[in-house]
């Protein structure tokens, strides 16, 4: 009988401590409370711990009994601690972030970033077209002999075309160039009869003061293709393709018969204009139509004296301003801008187009 | 070329279509038209005057005050400024309400108290430009004929009423510099037919080689001439028609027998020249080549000293004229004149054009010659002139012609298949349809055995070769039917290695944040070889335009570091740029300078600039060091690069290195000298260029990229700080440590410099971090300690240095 009482008095104690401790929890202000509750109750020297110690004054029937409803009590206040302290782990962590906010508005740290020059983004546009058509690019020196700039173009000295062309001599012999058909005139001698597709990109002079529209000097682009059959409608279709790629697809081209001594027969390239689409505005000085090219099939001479077999090969060749182009394309009202190098021009062809 | 089409009426029809239709049409099929003029263009109310009276404006000196019959019942007051203006004058009269160029409105007006209904004109007050009218007219107001009826219309009177097309043409069509020539080319266009003007005088009894002798001594430079003699002219000024023609032609009209010169040189593009037969004194005329230093005064009052290459016509004795450019003082048409030498000539080109080139001095005429004019149009030439003369001088010509011709005339051969052509086009145009066009170009051709031999007509001397008859066919047949192909079969297309190693130069150079700048290759001598990498004989122009652009650079620095202070003076605060450009170096053997690619760059001003979280760098030596380090090790060359102490004039002594690879000299780094920026009108400045074609070259031998292990071993890493003499460059300390030679040192960092108060003097303070590691294994605190003891014994070997 004794013992029924003692059992009944331990359950009655452990209820009530745990009534005690789920209250404190309860009243427990931040995580230091609650973790003295913890200590108090489930520590070592806590009561419940002081509880259990007892149980070996119960019977072996009693024990397990006892023992279940200890832990059970354990748990249940080991629940309720763990909820209470993920609701302050969480109140102190919304306090973090609530003091760690920033003004999302704030300018990022810039990256220093530069930018191709617009003279070379057309350029590389250009060589991307014509590489993927199976040519390859050609270049060669900005100084040039007579020769390779005049003479093996069909230009022989005292050739009234020369007035076209004025240039600037180093020596009679020695010049700056004034376009880059030198190198396609070197790239035949050194190509020996082979065939050949080659752009050649670069750097061109002639004997113009600066001004808004001149430049000593400027860069060229010139396309050259030799081969067995090449006919001018391979021309006409190359140069819809260069049309479309830098002027839209949209473009359309035509060709008017024009004159160099290198060529034969000779065309200039008109563009339908990109601005009205035909209809007549400022860009296209109210024709449709705007200038872009001067083109046409290898003069007979040129091959021959690179020693190209004219009755067996014919090719094909162009030449296209790279300032021309970019002033067209991005509006550009003065050629000088490309080689003032203001940073404040520089830096409008950074990005990409769509 | 300016063509009025009202004078190119007389030589073939255009069948009415509007000028600018009809300069659509010879646009597409080859001669550009750069220009379509109404001479009339927004003009009217311009009507024909007859001056009743005229007395002086009480008021106004210069004035008058004239009453003018416009074909109304009362005379108009028109007050006139004019010098000239007289009565019984027919005028121009511009009514009130009338229009004229330049957005002029003439209304009634009052001049000092008198009424004005309108204005008595000058031609230049119709856009008449002012060197084009006749001297006499050229301060005044101009005088229409007797005959003009007051109140008609003026401008159809003085030939305005008329459309010019100006073409721009290439230089092989000197055909359509004549209207005969461009007659051709409107026919071949629309199928028309040509006529030439009709050639009728009557002869005097006495004979011209009476009256002349002629004699060529250089049939070379002058295989054909012809003269005509024509006596008892009379001069005066041309009728309205031929001065109006030679104004819309862009030719001041001057006496008769000038204008006649002028006007057939239009009209069949043959250049002619008029002497006076008196003033020749000899009845001569000897061509010949000039002695070195002889002296003409030609027709401009400009004494000209010839040289021996030169070829001159004389009289005998003396030059008077320089053979197809222009003639001379001595023997000009003047009021005086009575009889008339015509001259018709071939010139050969080159010679002309040398000595137009030597003399500075171009004509119509000299224009013409160069390019070559038409061998059967020298004689027709010269019988119009003297039809001319006959009907507008009231000249007798003299029987025959004085002629000396050794001018080959026949045309042109060219035999060309019409396989041939079709092929060459990519195209399909039928034999029927090449013989239509070959036949508008009045090209005589006949087709036998599949070819077809065609006699080109002298006139087209630009047609020589198959490939010119190709382009004819084409370009009247219509390049829109051209088709469009690309060429048959692939090919590889690519960039050499160089040229894509320099793409990726341009690419790193942009990332670090740089802009990439085009300038000048051509910049003054005294810039040519500052801050060069190298200097070599200059290259200078022979003629330059100007100082600035004399001499090739030897350097892409000072171009870069004026485009800085470009940006600079425009209030950027910070300038980033780099340039891949050649420069130019002595003599090859070629005769060229070498030319070699280097890469430069300028930074100036702010490198970073976050300022609101308090982030500020200033660019400075080792900003522009980090980006060369940067783009030498994406060639691979990282491990080769080393920098050394220099001195480069312009540049800060004691902020300059050369840049090396292997040890050798690939480039300069450094801050410009403190005077050189206040010079240029920048702040603290920093410079670089490297020889590119150098670097791409080594960066060619680089080993293939592979893989090694990543490490699986930790590193362990020991700090030393050394305080070093302050001359001793850190590199060398790096120097000494690495030629150790200790097998498990891996990387050798510099954190920490110190120069200052708590340093003894002359010295300072480097700290290095040094890191040790095998790839095989974790390594032992033992042989860490090993191997750096050898480290600091290789450093004890440095003179003035202690470990900390």
């Amino acid at each position: 009988m004794h013992f029924y009482k003692e059992v009944l008095h331990v359950e009655e104690q452990l209820k009530q401590l745990e009534q005690e401790a789920l209250a404190k929890i309860e009243a427990a202000a931040n995580l230091k409370e609650l973790n003295d509750v913890r200590v108090a109750y489930l520590g070592k020297k806590g009561p419940i711990t002081d509880l259990l110690k007892g149980m070996g004054k119960l019977s072996a029937e009693e024990r397990p009994k006892m023992g279940a409803l200890v832990n059970t009590v354990r748990e249940n206040v080991t629940a309720q601690l763990e909820v209470k302290v993920a609701v302050f782990e969480e109140a102190a962590i919304a306090e973090k972030l609530a003091t760690e906010a920033i003004d999302v508005t704030l300018p990022g740290r810039s990256i220093a970033v530069g930018n191709r020059h617009p003279l070379t983004r057309v350029i590389e546009e250009i060589e991307d077209l014509f590489v993927g058509m199976g040519y390859e690019i050609a270049e060669g020196p900005e100084v040039e002999k007579d020769y390779y700039n005049f003479e093996a173009l069909n230009l022989p000295k005292g050739h009234p075309a020369r007035d076209m062309q004025d240039s600037f001599y180093i020596s009679e012999e020695i010049l700056l160039r004034t376009h880059t058909s030198p190198v396609q005139a070197r790239t035949m001698e050194a190509k020996k009869g082979e065939s050949i597709r080659i752009i050649c990109p670069g750097k061109v002079f002639r004997r113009d003061n600066d001004d808004a529209t001149h430049s000593h000097q400027f860069m060229q682009i010139e396309g050259l293709v030799i081969g067995e059959n090449i006919r001018m409608s391979d021309l006409k279709g190359t140069l819809d393709a260069l049309a479309k790629k830098m002027f839209g697809a949209e473009r359309e081209i035509r060709l008017r018969p024009s004159f160099f001594p290198f060529t034969e027969p000779s065309v200039e390239m008109d563009i339908s204009c990109f601005k009205c689409g035909g209809s007549g505005c400022n860009v296209c000085k109210k024709t449709g139509w705007i200038e872009i090219l001067g083109a046409g099939m290898v003069h007979p001479n040129v091959l021959e004296m690179a020693g190209y077999d004219p009755k067996k090969v014919s090719g094909f060749a162009f030449g296209i301003g790279a300032e021309r182009i970019a002033m067209l394309k991005y509006g550009v009202d003065d050629i000088r801008h490309f080689y003032t190098n203001d940073t404040r021009f520089l830096s409008q062809f950074e990005r990409t187009e769509g | 070329m300016l063509v009025s089409l009202e004078w190119l009426k007389d030589y073939v029809s255009t069948q009415d279509l509007a000028p600018e239709v009809l300069a659509e049409k010879i646009t597409r099929s080859g001669i550009e038209v750069d220009a379509v003029i109404d001479r009339a263009s927004g003009m009217d109310k311009v009507v024909v005057g007859h001056v009743v009276s005229k007395e002086k404006h009480p008021e106004a000196d210069k004035l008058n005050i004239c009453q003018v019959d416009v074909g109304e019942a009362e005379p108009q007051q028109i007050i006139c400024g004019a010098p000239n203006v007289d009565v019984g004058q027919k005028v121009i009269v511009a009514r009130p309400g009338a229009h004229l160029p330049g957005g002029i409105k003439i209304k009634k007006a009052k001049l000092r108290g008198h009424e004005s209904n309108g204005m008595i004109c000058s031609l230049q007050e119709l856009g008449i430009e002012g060197k084009l009218v006749p001297k006499a007219y050229a301060e005044g107001i101009y005088v229409l004929p007797a005959d003009a009826e007051p109140g008609s219309d003026a401008l159809a009177l003085l030939g305005l009423r008329d459309t010019v097309l100006e073409l721009g043409l290439t230089p092989n069509r000197s055909d359509a510099l004549s209207m005969l020539g461009v007659a051709y080319e409107v026919g071949a266009i629309l199928s028309e037919e040509v006529k030439y003007p009709e050639i009728s005088y009557k002869t005097s009894s006495e004979k011209a080689e009476d009256v002349l002798k002629l004699r060529v001594e250089d049939l070379q430079a002058n295989p054909m001439y012809v003269a005509k003699v024509v006596k008892n002219v009379k001069i005066t000024e041309s009728p309205m028609w031929l001065q109006h023609r030679l104004m819309a032609a862009g030719v001041r009209p001057h006496n008769n027998v000038v204008d006649v010169t002028n006007y057939v040189l239009m009209e069949y593009g043959q250049p002619l020249h008029a002497f006076d037969y008196d003033s020749l004194a000899t009845g001569e005329i000897v061509i010949r080549k000039a002695t070195e230093g002889e002296t003409i005064t030609t027709l401009d009052d400009q004494e000209r000293t010839l040289k021996a290459s030169d070829l001159v016509i004389t009289n005998g004795k003396e030059p008077v004229a320089i053979a197809g450019i222009m003639g001379g003082a001595n023997s000009e048409v003047t009021e005086k004149t009575t009889t008339v030498v015509i001259e018709s000539a071939y010139f050969d080109g080159l010679t002309v054009r040398q000595t137009s080139r030597d003399l500075g001095l171009r004509s119509d005429a000299s224009a013409r010659f160069e390019k070559g004019v038409d061998p059967n149009r020298v004689v027709p030439a010269a019988e119009r002139a003297a039809a001319l003369l006959a009907e507008l001088a009231g000249g007798e010509v003299l029987e025959g012609t004085c002629i000396v011709d050794e001018l080959d005339k026949t045309p042109a051969r060219v035999v060309v298949s019409p396989d041939f052509i079709n092929e060459r086009l990519g195209m399909k145009i039928s034999l029927e349809e090449m013989l239509t066009i070959l036949d508008r170009l009045k090209f005589d051709v006949e087709a036998a055995n599949g070819l077809l031999i065609i006699d080109v007509p002298t006139r087209r001397q630009d047609i020589k070769i198959e490939e010119d008859i190709v382009e004819e066919i084409a370009r009247l047949h219509g390049y829109d039917e051209i088709p469009m192909t690309l060429p048959e079969g692939a090919q590889v297309g690519r960039l050499t290695p160089y040229q894509e190693k320099r793409r990726v130069v341009r690419n790193f150079m942009e990332g670090a944040g740089l802009y990439q700048a085009v300038t000048y290759s051509l910049t003054s001598e005294s810039l040519s070889q500052r801050f060069a990498l190298k200097t070599e004989p200059v290259t200078r122009l022979l003629m330059p335009m100007s100082e600035d652009r004399s001499t090739l650079r030897q350097s892409l620095v000072p171009h870069l570091i004026e485009a800085a202070a470009y940006n600079v003076a425009r209030k950027a605060d910070s300038v980033a740029l780099y340039e891949v450009g050649s420069v130019f170096l002595g003599q090859s053997a070629e005769g060229q300078p070498v030319e070699e690619e280097h890469v430069a760059a300028v930074l100036t001003g702010k490198w970073v600039d976050h300022a609101w979280q308090g982030e500020h760098k200033a660019v400075d030596f080792f900003v522009l060091k980090g980006i060369v380090e940067g783009l030498v090790g994406k060639l691979g060359l990282g491990e080769r690069l080393s920098f050394v102490k220099a001195e480069v004039d312009g540049l800060h002594p004691g902020r300059t290195a050369s840049i090396l690879l292997d040890g050798e000299k690939v480039g300069i780094i450094g801050g410009l000298h403190p005077a050189e920026q206040k010079a240029w009108g920048v702040k603290d400045t920093y410079v670089m260029e490297m020889n590119l074609v150098a670097l791409l070259a080594a960066s060619a031998n680089e080993a293939p990229l592979g893989y090694t292990p990543v490490p699986r071993f930790p590193a362990m890493s020991r700090d030393i700080a050394l305080v070093l003499d302050r001359a001793t460059a850190a590199g060398e300390v790096v120097s000494v440590i690495r030629a150790a030679n200790v097998k498990l040192l891996k990387d050798i960092r510099i954190f920490d410099v110190y120069e200052g108060e708590k340093m003894e003097a002359g010295k300072k303070s480097v700290a290095f971090s040094l890191t040790y590691f095998d790839p095989e294994r974790t390594l032992t605190d033992e042989e860490v300690v090993a191997a750096h003891n050898k480290v600091l014994k290789a450093i004890a070997t440095i003179e003035g240095t202690e470990v900390r």
